[in-house]
């Protein structure tokens, strides 16, 4: 169940310019590369969140730039590409009464749908989502991606 | 077992210190008036002679004396010496005007070192100590100041002064500081900058006090930095006027002990200058009764504070002052609210989630006063929700509304953004143009 978890990057930012382009070049410098990424913007502070190829240093590159930031557990869903691919997720979950705290979603150079999710209790979610046979990716993945 | 520096002194019966502080006053206003033409001019103009002060309730007859007094007749014209008697200058720094200029006679300096040496006694520091001084040496007192004091009472002086923060924390190990003065703020700086280079000051240092002051801070914060970094933290009074870093609390922490033989103490209010009964918070007065080259006579230092005149644990007999939250002119009314920066420091640290550092930012929009607290955001309550986030925003918001009376609004802001600072730390920018 473990490796079904993704490690997400999330940082605290103020809502000013020059901030996307400071942990873009810290980024640059440490060979990190950006899989998925979203701003949550909400009045003078944002939270960026992304899925990197090298949480890990990712974490500590932006901790030691001066950023607040934390890792994220989350989950990655490979999409099926037909109508109520979102629907099914949204009622698996929600049958088991789990939470989704926020989704995202993005597109792979292989034209797969991919959707990030956090979820109120993420161990039942992979449980439940393994159950109905929808597709979880992983760490390894994202690499690959 | 309790350590005085002057027994007899420190413990002498109130009516017998009342009695020395009567006869002090009558000869200082004989001196004054003799060897001063600022104070001979000033008490004439009040119709007062020094004959009419013969005790220590005669003193609301005497004028006050204020700072724009020191400024006006810049640089030494109230001092009651020749200068040839003098052995120091210091210089207040100006920010606020003019920089008041306080000479010193040698009678003077020793006078504040003995004040300071029965301090320190109090919070039992003495031989043995290594006493760090992080405060600024120079045209500051605050350097200086505890540098004599602390080899008065035989304790080594490391004279590091401030900044050059890491060197400081490598002398701190390396030669075993057990005591440190500094301000507040600074402290809370090295022990950051302390954390990021691996240093605990707990486990890595001897440190087991701090005397900090010149910056109004509170008991909440106090409760932080001992436990943070496991030493105690005691408050210190003074200002340059008076001399300098003159007096602090004892080992019981409840109150800073002001030496009745050489200061004597009033509260007014600083509206109608009345006389406040004990207990009444309001703004201090001093009078020296042993400074020489410039007493002063009813300052009106302008610190906001209560006198506590019941006797103390330690068994000093000396009236104290409480905590100082504010100076009356770090006043800021907004929407005719009075608020204390010191106030909105005292809630921010009842607030685990919250860091130390935060800054009030004053402005009128569209003829409304508008306050805007913002505070860094630490790693520990950093939450990836938006929600939490705005929670954690209004919690804050209800608690500074709950003693200030006042809706505020409240900005997290990314760590280290708040700018530091190595002496009085700066809380407040007034935007408005009034």
């Amino acid at each position: 169940m473990e490796e079904k978890i993704i490690k997400q990057i999330s940082l605290f930012a103020e809502n000013k310019p020059g901030r996307l382009a400071n942990i873009a070049s810290n980024f640059r410098n440490a060979g990190i590369n950006i899989r998925a990424f979203t701003i949550a913007e909400a009045g003078d502070f944002g939270i960026i969140r992304m899925v990197v190829d090298k949480p890990d240093l990712a974490h500590e590159v932006l901790h030691d730039a001066g950023f607040t930031v934390s890792e994220t557990s989350v989950l990655g869903i490979e999409m099926e590409d037909v109508p109520g691919g979102l629907g099914k997720i949204a009622d698996v979950l929600g049958a088991q009464s789990i939470n989704i705290d926020y989704a995202y979603a993005f597109v792979t150079k292989t034209e797969k749908a991919l959707l990030i999710l956090r979820v109120s209790d993420i161990e039942g979610a992979i449980k439940v989502l393994n159950g109905a046979g929808v597709k979880l990716i992983d760490m390894v993945n994202i690499q690959e991606i | 077992m309790i350590e005085y520096w002057n027994p007899l002194m420190e413990r002498m019966p109130v009516d017998e210190l009342e009695k020395m502080q009567e006869k002090k006053l009558k000869s200082l206003v004989n001196y004054v008036y003799q060897h001063s033409d600022f104070y001979k001019k000033k008490f004439d103009e009040a119709g007062v002679k020094p004959e009419n002060i013969q005790s220590l309730d005669d003193l609301k007859k005497l004028p006050f004396t204020y700072k724009s007094d020191l400024r006006d007749t810049y640089p030494t014209g109230m001092f009651c010496v020749p200068n040839e008697q003098l052995v120091r200058f210091h210089v207040s720094s100006g920010t606020t005007g003019k920089p008041t200029v306080v000479g010193y006679t040698k009678n003077d300096i020793q006078e504040w070192n003995t004040s300071l040496a029965r301090a320190l006694t109090s919070i039992g520091v003495g031989r043995g100590d290594v006493i760090q001084v992080s405060y600024g040496y120079g045209l500051f007192t605050g350097g200086l100041g505890l540098h004599y004091g602390a080899e008065e009472v035989g304790s080594t002086v490391l004279p590091t002064s401030s900044g050059n923060t890491e060197k400081q924390l490598e002398l701190m190990q390396d030669l075993g500081s057990s005591v440190i003065a500094c301000t507040p703020s600074y402290f809370l700086f090295m022990s950051e900058v302390a954390n990021q280079n691996g240093i605990s000051i707990q486990n890595d240092t001897n440190l087991k006090a701090g005397v900090f002051g010149a910056e109004p801070w509170s008991e909440e914060m106090r409760a932080r930095i001992e436990e943070a970094t496991g030493i105690k933290a005691y408050d210190i009074y003074g200002t340059s006027e008076l001399s300098g870093p003159l007096c602090t609390e004892c080992q019981f922490q409840e109150g800073i002990h002001i030496w009745a033989d050489q200061f004597l103490i009033e509260v007014i209010d600083p509206a109608t200058g009345e006389q406040l009964g004990d207990g009444e918070r309001g703004e201090l007065v001093i009078t020296t009764l042993a400074k020489e080259a410039l007493p002063l006579i009813r300052y009106r230092i302008g610190d906001i504070t209560v006198i506590n005149k019941e006797p103390c644990k330690c068994g000093r007999t000396h009236p104290r002052i409480m905590r100082v939250l504010g100076r009356a002119d770090d006043m800021l009314i907004v929407r005719g609210i009075n608020v204390f920066p010191g106030q909105v420091e005292s809630v921010l640290m009842t607030i685990p989630e919250v860091g130390e550092h935060f800054m009030i930012l004053v402005d009128r929009v569209n003829e409304l006063d508008t306050m805007t607290i913002q505070i860094e955001m630490t790693d520990e309550a950093f939450s990836d929700k938006v929600n939490d986030i705005i929670d954690l925003e209004k919690k804050v918001q209800a608690a500074l509304k709950n003693v200030l009376n006042l809706a505020v609004k409240v900005e997290l802001v990314e760590k280290g953004t708040i700018p530091r600072s190595m002496g009085k730390a700066k809380k407040v920018i007034d935007n408005r143009k009034l």
